[in-house]
């Protein structure tokens, strides 16, 4: 079923990169500041870091594509980049769809308003209206599965109830694309599992999922593509069994 | 966010108007933000709300104690001339120092999710003009009760509110733009706001100063707008038509420098830190 949707579009990108270049200004010298660059009239060394350099990937439209490299490869970049938290330095990138980002603790917006009340923020800011947002709430909790602390401030919970949380107002949503960030590896192993269950389920009905993990064997099980970056490049694109294979050879020798 | 259908990057319109269109398409989130101000101040404490109003009142109290010998005739004159100027400075301090702080802690956020950078910022200066009417509205209820003449002047009292607000806006914009690349900006401002209050009639009237040095305070956009806020609460008179004009035009394009100063830099904000 999952094949039959992916074969049937596969002509029809999601998301198209064209020779995508990130480079990251960062900031060498420590203490800098403002009564510095007055007082000494002392120049700020700057770094320059590729992050993405000539990226070239299309995404199509249904199906599961994987993420791997080494840390420092340009994975989250690239979620980013979709995700439109950054914007390309060089190239092109278009995105045709609504994405939902499920980056890091995605959706935890302030510590002391409750689970119940962060979930409503998050609707919000993933442009969901407060009484479509109602509809979702118990779903929400439910998914969640934290019980009475849905309705205690967030600075109570722990690490991997926020996980949970961040989790199940993420992908309450209904979006085209969606983007997972090592989110499969946390919580315990029953979450895990559910989670695992519902991006399933969004597969399924035809959701682009980009997927990043370190997880390479999972990867390979769930992804009908795989990219491989290495240091901002692409080393190659394919069918994922083939690449994650390249990928352990690789990184093993 | 999930709203953009279509995104193209090298279709995108000016960094200002792009930043007004999700600004503008992005009402419900920043209602949202509003309320999550209002609520947060009120967790924070057992007074709830009222809380905003402690500290001009202890400022108020504790001015009062020791200035109005010198600068009036009686205690409670004073108090009524000092508390409007102190509620609207301290709106305009909070105001501008929360959302230099927002910016700089906003990083981590934006990082990880999209949403229009001055969301927040717009946010904040609309909880703080609740707040500023939640503490102007008793004030005019103890006004009442001490037999100060109100009138039809009290009207402009939203709007010179709403222009006050438009400067620190905009002005907040504007330093958190530079405290995105020097940090210290943002402590440098907080030095600065002392010192500006001083200048700015707000503890002593306008009329004690030098007329050479009145003249120089006409050029503190903050000496106007708390004199405006005043006049109708203490002698039941409106700014001049032109002053609100020159208000107006300071708020007005403090505003738009500040908006394109930050939404030019607001890009480079997730690469920081």
């Amino acid at each position: 079923m999952t094949s039959l949707i992916a074969v049937d579009a596969a002509s029809d990108a999601v998301v198209r990169l064209d020779k995508v270049g990130v480079r990251y200004r960062m900031v060498i010298d420590k203490g800098l500041s403002l009564k510095e660059l007055i007082v000494r009239r002392h120049r700020r060394r700057i770094a320059e870091y590729e992050a993405l350099c000539g990226v070239d990937l299309e995404i199509r439209r249904g199906e599961t594509i994987g993420i791997i490299g080494s840390n420092g490869a340009g994975k989250t970049t690239l979620l980013r980049l979709i995700a439109r938290v950054l914007y390309p330095t060089s190239g092109r990138i278009r995105v045709r769809g609504t994405v939902a980002p499920l980056i890091d603790l995605f959706g935890v917006l302030h510590h002391e308003l409750t689970g119940r009340e962060n979930a409503y923020l998050t609707g919000a800011v993933l442009g969901l209206r407060r009484h479509e947002m109602r509809k979702r709430i118990e779903s929400i909790a439910d998914f969640a599965g934290i019980g009475d602390f849905f309705d205690a401030p967030l600075r109570t919970y722990s690490a991997g109830m926020m996980v949970r949380l961040a989790f199940a107002t993420a992908t309450s949503v209904d979006a085209d694309i969606l983007l997972i960030d090592e989110a499969l590896a946390v919580g315990d192993a029953a979450f895990q599992r559910k989670s695992g269950a519902r991006i399933d389920g969004f597969r399924r009905s035809g959701v682009t999922c980009v997927v990043v993990s370190h997880d390479v064997h999972r990867l390979a099980g769930m992804c009908d593509r795989v990219v491989w970056l290495d240091r901002g490049r692409v080393v190659d694109v394919g069918e994922s069994g083939r690449i994650v294979q390249h990928y352990l050879a690789t990184s093993a020798g | 966010m999930l709203t953009a259908q279509e995104y193209d990057s090298a279709a995108r319109p000016g960094r200002a108007i792009e930043e007004l269109l999700d600004v503008a398409s992005n009402g419900q989130l920043l209602l949202a933000l509003v309320a999550r101000n209002v609520k947060v101040r009120y967790k924070r404490s057992v007074f709830g709300v009222a809380w905003t109003m402690v500290q001009p009142a202890t400022m108020l109290v504790v001015l009062t104690v020791i200035f109005s010998h010198a600068f009036a005739p009686r205690a409670s004159t004073y108090a009524l001339y000092l508390a409007p100027g102190l509620i609207l400075w301290h709106f305009f301090a909070q105001t501008t120092s929360i959302i230099i702080g927002e910016v700089a802690a906003g990083v981590e956020l934006w990082r990880r999710m999209r949403m229009p950078k001055t969301a927040l910022a717009i946010a904040t200066t609309c909880s703080g003009l609740l707040n500023l009417g939640l503490a102007t509205l008793p004030l005019l209820i103890v006004l009442a009760l001490a037999h100060v003449r109100l009138g039809v002047a009290l009207l402009t009292i939203p709007v010179t509110a709403i222009i006050t607000a438009m400067f620190a806006l905009g002005l907040a914009l504007a330093i958190a733009a530079v405290a995105i690349y020097f940090p210290d900006a943002a402590d440098l401002y907080q030095m600065l706001l002392i010192p500006w209050m001083f200048i700015t009639p707000v503890i002593y009237p306008r009329a004690i100063l030098p007329l050479r040095v009145q003249r120089l305070v006409t050029f503190n956009p903050m000496a106007l707008f708390v004199d405006a806020f005043r006049r109708p609460m203490v002698d039941n008179t409106v700014a001049s038509p032109a002053s609100f004009g020159i208000m107006i035009a300071i708020a007005a394009a403090t505003l738009l420098i500040g908006w394109l100063v930050f939404t030019r830099c607001a890009d480079d904000i997730p690469y920081r830190g």
